[in-house]
């Protein structure tokens, strides 16, 4: 069992996070083009290419750190709305990191809830509207419940929660974003953001199974 | 799957980079580059004024970024394809056009750009910079106006940067300049219609699927749902159909002097653009409605969409004088008119 995950390795964690985002830019754009304007994978790959270079260049020494700059490289480079609510899920988070050497199943747990506040409030929403938010807050929820120090069982639970968020994105109509407008058309359509979380999520429970 | 629609470009992912700096070479000198951004200012900013920010996503050329100069947006941030720009951008954009007496953010009312501006804002009030924020939400298609801060800011942005550049130019506080901004936000009014699709230049995919013998009425500028999709119908049969939502929104009532302008979305022939107006016009003279300016051109695009947008703006004599006022750019040069 593995109970911490130090900055070293959570580098590596996030270089595989943002890979994983830039090979699934067809996967983004195509949910996208469903119920919004069809650039999200391309403002996804524009941040975490820029996430993916500042990973490999600078020299970074806290978990906290590995977080704030992925975040901040997001922030800058993705734009639009996805620049703004990825940025602060990753650096809003990162503060659940500050004082602490090492990932652990509970300050990951607090990441989750931490980032979800953070989204939720730069964004204007709440659970339910069709967004992000809906697959972070079941995987903060299914971490927490998870209940272990074993970090690949707590992401694993985070990522199971993400993805069960997706699918019931499905049947949410959408009252924010772009997607707005197409009112009860976006039934049927997951979320493109909330897809995005599972990615990386997923991502993340990938890497943590391999420790 | 349809194909990759041809357009004449380098690498798509520089398209927004090279078009910067085309877009600076082509104001012969009053616009500059802020270094490593894709951000624009002018280069003749006077001091002690009150600063006009504008900004978006690009891909809807001349719109935003096209709008700068005198007696127009005095910078811009400009966002990669339909996305806004980054707070980074918008905040250095901001630091570059403020003169000492604040800074009047002026933009489409999209989750996008009201995070990125509002983020913005947070920044420059840190520094003492006083920001305020207009919204552009001129869309009457999607939403009710019970919902008005629920619609999107489409062609309502042009007559907008128009008349608050020049009250930017003019007045001396910002609290005036938001004052008259706000005024015409208040009075202007957009609908539009397309009638094929356009794409994303790094994708090469257009943003909806729409079938050949189909038209999206009221669809918004990202090819966002409108309120009807329905068989191609006849440019009279359209425009009756957009200014009759339009209309009756403010609504617009006889003997009220307005600005009209009809936008060519991308794709769509100046022909058609004209004789759309020929019908626009008889509407609003059965109406009785005194229409003071026209403009009919191609001010905010979305990419080779085809179709166009109706923009109208109940004037007073302030708002008329703010619109009169001579402009010079690349998006709208407006010389001297009067009406005598």
């Amino acid at each position: 069992m593995i109970d911490e995950m130090h900055h070293e390795e959570c580098i590596e964690m996030l270089k595989e996070v943002s890979q994983a985002i830039i090979n699934n830019v067809d996967v983004l754009t195509d949910a996208d083009r469903a119920i919004g304007d069809g650039d999200h994978g391309i403002g996804m790959r524009r941040g975490f290419e820029a996430a993916l270079e500042v990973l490999e260049s600078k020299n970074i020494k806290t978990v906290e750190e590995v977080f704030n700059t992925v975040g901040m490289a997001i922030m800058s480079k993705t734009g639009g709305a996805a620049g703004v609510v990825f940025g602060t899920f990753f650096c809003s988070g990162a503060k659940a990191f500050s004082n602490n050497a090492a990932i652990r199943g509970d300050n990951f747990v607090k990441f989750l809830e931490v980032a979800q506040a953070a989204v939720a409030k730069r964004g204007g929403v709440e659970e339910g509207q069709k967004t992000m938010v809906d697959a972070i807050a079941p995987a903060a929820r299914s971490a927490k419940a998870a209940n272990t120090e074993d970090i690949a069982v707590v992401f694993s639970a985070a990522a199971r929660g993400a993805l069960a968020g997706v699918e019931k994105t499905k049947s949410m109509i959408a009252t924010t974003g772009k997607a707005r407008s197409m009112g009860e058309r976006s039934i049927g359509h997951p979320d493109p953001g909330a897809i995005s979380i599972s990615i990386i999520l997923g991502a993340m429970q990938k890497f943590a199974s391999r420790l | 799957m349809a194909k990759v629609p041809k357009k004449i470009l380098n690498d798509v992912r520089n398209v927004v980079d090279e078009m910067i700096d085309g877009l600076v070479l082509a104001n012969d000198g009053l616009v500059r580059r802020l270094p490593g951004k894709d951000a624009i200012v002018r280069t003749d900013l006077p001091n002690e004024k009150v600063a006009l920010l504008i900004g978006g996503g690009s891909g809807h050329e001349p719109i935003f970024h096209g709008f700068v100069g005198k007696n127009m947006g005095d910078g811009a941030a400009c966002g990669q394809i339909f996305a806004a720009p980054s707070p980074d951008t918008i905040y250095e954009a901001a630091k570059a056009v403020h003169r000492g007496k604040g800074i009047l953010f002026l933009y489409g009312n999209y989750a996008g750009d009201n995070m990125n501006f509002d983020f913005a804002a947070e920044l420059l009030e840190n520094d003492g910079i006083e920001v305020r924020t207009v919204r552009v939400a001129d869309d009457v298609a999607a939403f009710p106006p019970e919902r008005s801060f629920d619609r999107r800011g489409i062609t309502g942005d042009v007559l907008m940067i128009k008349i608050c550049g020049g009250a930017a130019e003019e007045l001396s506080t910002l609290a005036e300049v938001e004052r008259v901004a706000r005024k015409a936000a208040n009075n202007v009014r957009s609908m539009g219609v397309a009638v094929s699709a356009g794409s994303i230049p790094e994708t090469g995919k257009p943003t909806f699927e729409l079938a050949d013998d189909e038209i999206e009425i009221g669809m918004g500028a990202h090819g966002e749902a409108g309120i009807a999709r329905q068989k191609m119908s006849s440019a009279d049969e359209i425009a009756d159909q957009i200014m009759d939502k339009i209309l009756n929104d403010l609504p617009f009532e006889s003997k009220d002097d307005i600005a009209l302008l009809i936008n060519n979305l991308g794709a769509t022939t100046m022909m058609e653009m004209l004789i759309v107006n020929r019908r626009i016009r008889q509407i609003l003279k059965k109406k009785n409605i005194n229409v003071y300016r026209t403009y009919v051109g191609t001010w905010l695009t979305v990419q080779e969409m085809a179709g166009f947008s109706v923009t109208l703006m109940k004037l007073d004599d302030e708002l008329k004088h703010y619109l009169d006022l001579p402009a010079q750019s690349i998006g709208l040069s407006n010389m001297n008119l009067s009406n005598d």
